[in-house]
């Protein structure tokens, strides 16, 4: 499978996100964001970072670079894109995903280990995971907090867009358990068709066991089935 | 200009000084000339009072590949990797302007690593702020975690470990010591010599603005009422620059094109091209006009003063002007030739098509002032109190009481706001006694601390200076690493009066005499005077950065306890000093009394011992005893593990507080399981070292027989309420 990670001059999570791709025998390129032609891609990976600063508002000016508008076309057409953590705040400003993400709850960066459960496993993203699975991911952002309007937040529910929700170790979905005040405890959601997916947390922090978990392996082992 | 006397004393120059400077040029200075003086000359950059203490502290060893005086130290970890890492202070600046001065610390520390060729992979702080309940201590305290975390996460280097603490002694000047590791191929280390006449110097980064002019002279005295109107002083930090510089400087870095690269750090421009030159024993000419200037009209003086941040100056090789200029142009940062090494040693500095100032480089760098300044011993102080006149307190609420200090609360309120795993090498996260870092893509890893305990350096300098780094020696075998180098941050007060000169004085032999004994010498360091307001000194407060080597990072080790039934053995001597202790402090307010002794031989041996026992896999796992004593370092195994403890009474001593909060060195906690115990205590028997097995592991409580009995969720949730009602 042909993966791409873009590259801003303020990503700080390429390296990290290439290195669990390659693990899993990925073909990678990386994409400097000043290119205008994307490599033939069955994936994008839109990584963490700070993009361009992110002294505006997160992800608002990657949104308008030449690259990102390679990938709406090809997310248009079926492509499937992951954007973490600064690659899901780039995804809403682009529109491909509907939605934003405000400053977190308690106003400060968050760099945590927190537990997800998986609510939808039925998407190319998440099939190797078991329903209701809990995961142990670590988050690392300061603007986090998933917010939409009241009509879209139930056409996720209704849909079965919300691939994980934040919980706490055993499951429970609460307010207690909420790291960030995201509405509905969202941790990631997923596009109409299934083919773009927005997370905060990390899932290529989780690949070695010497150093974290495993959970995050699922994920990109999901995207080969 | 003429130069007067009040122009000389706004410099920060002493008149004695400003004769010195004239006899070295032979006439009078104009005035960038005379900025450029003040500039090299102060404590902060000319080491003018502890120079002469530094050279004592012990710099080499079999794995030290560079030793201070350079950006930053480098030590040999084998496979051709070097770790290069150092600790800077940025206390002034904080004080006056917390986010910013904090942000530009972490930013200044970072390109002292990766201007020698390394790549960060770590993050450490130490801040010390003054008592909780002082008006300023929470705004300082909150702006100082967000500026190293708005800094560090942006970059996206680890921030591991460190430490926080209170006490009224900062209350007018808190500390921000930052500190940065990174890893670099062995055999392409960059230094800041320059080579060569006639090579281009070139500037890299971001523009130079009027911001931080006279930093480094601002750094170099005390506060006073007036300390607010230093604001200007402060740079301003721009993390997202850093990461475009330091991602060209290390693509640059992979073909021969630098001869010499040195950061503009404090004093900036002036520093910079003044080091490259008197190490190269060469001249440099510089042609201001060609600065990337932010405002327009800026003067040379303002040019040659600035410490606006993210900027490097480079020597490059012949020829290789256009390469480099086409990678500093793919990052968007600014690219200009400003000037040439020569032959002349002078810098030579020339604005407008005239030679604006020329002063000899040797008068600015080898014949700037040092100074042999009085000082005076301090004695061991005696011995006072009898524990029995003490209002007695049960050790269950002595216990949580200290667990609620602030001092020895949980910190996670501050590590929660670092990215401490990106980059997927953080293998120990902070809270353990030391971080451990992987090296990408290899199995050995490194293990980072940082420490300091200024109490006992005030009670005593000589042997505080000791403790701290058996201190960070202790915490890096309690990880499983073998101990290599430090870097030290030293913090004092008012080196022109005698008793803060003897306390740094008598702390660096404290410091030399430890590192020789442990092979664990000094590689880099940073000295901080001047802290304090209105002649008020703060206490003395070396902080000491560890470094140790892991060599498979599976064999890695913290201090949660792992199984039931698992016997707690303490090796060392306990023998109750309570003097300088939490205990004392915060039970009863004494403060008085000597620091705990320090037996070198003895350090060693324990900690030598527990590293064999450790690397043989007879530990489960590994706690050093520190502040807070035995039942303080019993707790903190128990608190975040699945796991309580069944505490034993003491047989011997008198007095129980004395066993359970007693300080005295060169004592670790081991978890070892039943099996292996005979083994254990015969190896540690043959050793000579002293050892005692006083508790055993079970579910779920924490309880010392016949006194208390409490759920370790409990002691956790003490543990972590001191800042929620903040």
């Amino acid at each position: 499978m042909n993966s791409s990670v873009i590259v801003f001059p303020g990503s700080n999570c390429d390296r990290d996100i290439a290195g669990a791709l390659e693990n899993l025998q990925f073909r990678n390129t990386m994409v400097w964001h000043k290119e205008t032609v994307l490599p033939k891609s069955d994936l994008i990976v839109i990584p963490g970072g700070f993009s361009y600063g992110d002294y505006l508002r997160s992800g608002a000016i990657a949104a308008k670079s030449n690259i990102l508008k390679e990938v709406v076309k090809v997310a248009n057409d079926g492509c499937l894109v992951l954007g973490i953590c600064n690659g899901f705040q780039i995804l809403t400003e682009t529109g491909l995903l509907k939605g934003a993400l405000l400053k977190n709850k308690n106003l400060k960066f968050l760099g945590k280990d927190i537990y997800v459960k998986a609510m939808n496993t039925d998407n190319k993203f998440c099939n190797k995971y078991k329903h209701g699975q809990v995961l142990k991911f670590n988050i690392a952002h300061n603007e986090g907090n998933y917010f939409t309007n009241p009509n879209h937040l139930k056409e996720l529910e209704d849909k079965n867009l919300i691939p994980f929700k934040y919980c706490d170790e055993k499951g429970n979905i609460n307010e207690e358990n909420n790291p960030n005040g995201s509405l509905n405890n969202i941790a990631g959601i997923l596009n109409d068709k299934k083919n773009i997916l927005g997370m905060m947390p990390h899932p290529e922090r989780m690949i070695d066991q010497i150093i974290s978990n495993n959970d995050g392996v699922n994920l990109f082992a999901s995207l080969l089935n | 200009m003429k130069i007067t006397n009040t122009i000389v004393e706004k410099h920060g120059l002493k008149p004695e000084e400003y004769s010195k400077i004239k006899e070295l040029l032979k006439r009078e200075p104009n005035f960038l000339e005379l900025g450029i003086f003040s500039a090299m000359w102060n404590e902060h950059c000319s080491y003018k009072s502890s120079r002469i203490h530094l050279k004592n502290l012990p710099t080499k060893g079999k794995q030290v590949i560079q030793g201070p005086g350079e950006n930053a130290g480098v030590i040999d970890i084998g496979d051709d990797d070097a770790i290069v890492f150092k600790i800077e202070s940025h206390n002034h600046p904080s004080y006056i302007e917390p986010y910013q001065g904090a942000a530009t610390g972490v930013g200044g520390i970072l390109r002292d690593v990766f201007t020698m060729g390394a790549r960060p992979i770590a993050l450490l702080n130490s801040i010390h702020f003054g008592s909780p309940g002082h008006p300023k201590t929470k705004t300082l305290l909150n702006g100082v975690v967000s500026g190293i975390s708005g800094y560090g996460n942006c970059i996206g280097i680890p921030t591991v470990a460190g430490e926080t603490k209170f006490d009224s002694t900062y209350n007018e000047n808190i500390l921000v010591n930052a500190m940065a590791v990174g890893c670099a191929d062995k055999n392409k280390i960059f230094y800041s010599k320059a080579k060569g006449t006639n090579k281009s110097v070139v500037y890299v980064g971001s523009k130079t603005g009027r911001d931080g002019i006279h930093g480094a002279s601002m750094a170099s005295a005390e506060f006073d009422e007036n300390s607010e109107d230093k604001k200007p002083t402060v740079q301003v930090g721009d993390p997202f620059t850093e990461k475009l510089l330091m991602e060209a400087c290390l693509e640059l870095m992979k073909d021969n094109s630098i001869i010499s690269i040195q950061d503009m750090g404090a004093a900036g421009l002036t520093s910079s091209s003044v080091e490259m030159a008197s190490k190269g024993d060469l001249g440099i000419e510089l042609q201001l006009d060609k600065v990337p200037c932010r405002e327009e009209g800026m003067t040379p003086y303002e040019m040659m003063l600035s410490e606006s941040q993210e900027r490097m100056l480079i020597v490059l090789e012949d020829k290789k002007e256009k390469d480099a200029k086409k990678i500093f142009e793919k990052w968007d940062l600014d690219f200009a030739i400003i000037g040439k090494t020569t032959n002349t040693n002078n810098l030579t500095l020339k604005f407008e098509n005239e030679t604006v100032g020329e002063i000899p480089i040797d008068a600015l760098a080898s014949k700037a002032p040092l100074y042999d300044r009085k000082w005076t011993k301090t004695k061991l102080p005696e011995k006072k109190i009898n524990i029995k006149d003490l209002k007695k307190i049960k050790l269950e609420d002595a216990l949580l009481k200290i667990l609620y200090s602030p001092n020895q609360s949980n910190k996670s309120w501050v590590t929660e706001q670092f990215d401490q795993m990106v980059m997927t090498d953080t293998a120990q996260r902070s809270g353990a006694d030391a971080a451990i870092i992987r090296i990408h893509k290899k199995e050995k890893a490194i293990a980072v601390t940082v420490d300091s305990s200024a109490n006992y350096c005030k009670a005593h300098p000589l042997t505080g200076g000791k403790q701290i780094v058996c201190e960070s020696w202790r915490n890096l075998i309690a990880v499983g690493a073998k101990p290599i180098a430090i870097t030290n941050c030293l913090n004092f007060g008012n080196p022109e009066n005698p008793k803060v000169m003897g306390q740094f004085a008598e702390c660096l032999i404290g410091l030399k005499e430890a590192c020789e004994f442990l092979d664990f010498p000094v590689v880099s360091g940073n000295v901080s005077f001047y802290n304090g307001t209105n002649k008020k000194n703060i206490d003395p407060t070396p902080v000491v950065g560890g470094v140790g080597l892991i060599q498979n990072t599976k064999n890695k080790i913290n201090h949660l306890l792992k199984k039931e039934g698992n016997i707690i053995l303490q090796i060392g001597k306990t023998f109750g000093h309570l003097y300088q202790s939490v205990f004392f402090k915060e039970i009863y307010s004494i403060t008085e009394g000597p620091p705990p002794d320090v037996n070198l031989p003895n350090e060693k041996n324990n900690g030598m011992s527990v590293l064999k026992l450790i690397s043989d896999k007879m530990i489960a796992s590994a706690h050093d005893i520190s502040a807070g004593g035995l039942i303080l370092a019993l707790a903190e195994m128990s608190m975040s593990s699945e796991y309580g403890l069944k505490i034993e009474k003491p047989q011997k001593l008198s007095n129980i507080m004395e066993f359970y909060f007693g300080e005295d060195q060169g004592r670790y906690l081991v978890e070892i399981e039943p099996k292996n115990l005979q083994n254990v205590i015969k190896i540690l028997n043959k050793n000579n070292i002293f050892s005692e097995s006083i508790a055993v592991v079970q579910k779920d409580y924490f309880e010392v027989l016949d006194e208390f009995k409490i759920n370790t969720k409990d002691l956790y949730k003490t543990n972590n309420k001191w800042y929620n009602n903040y």
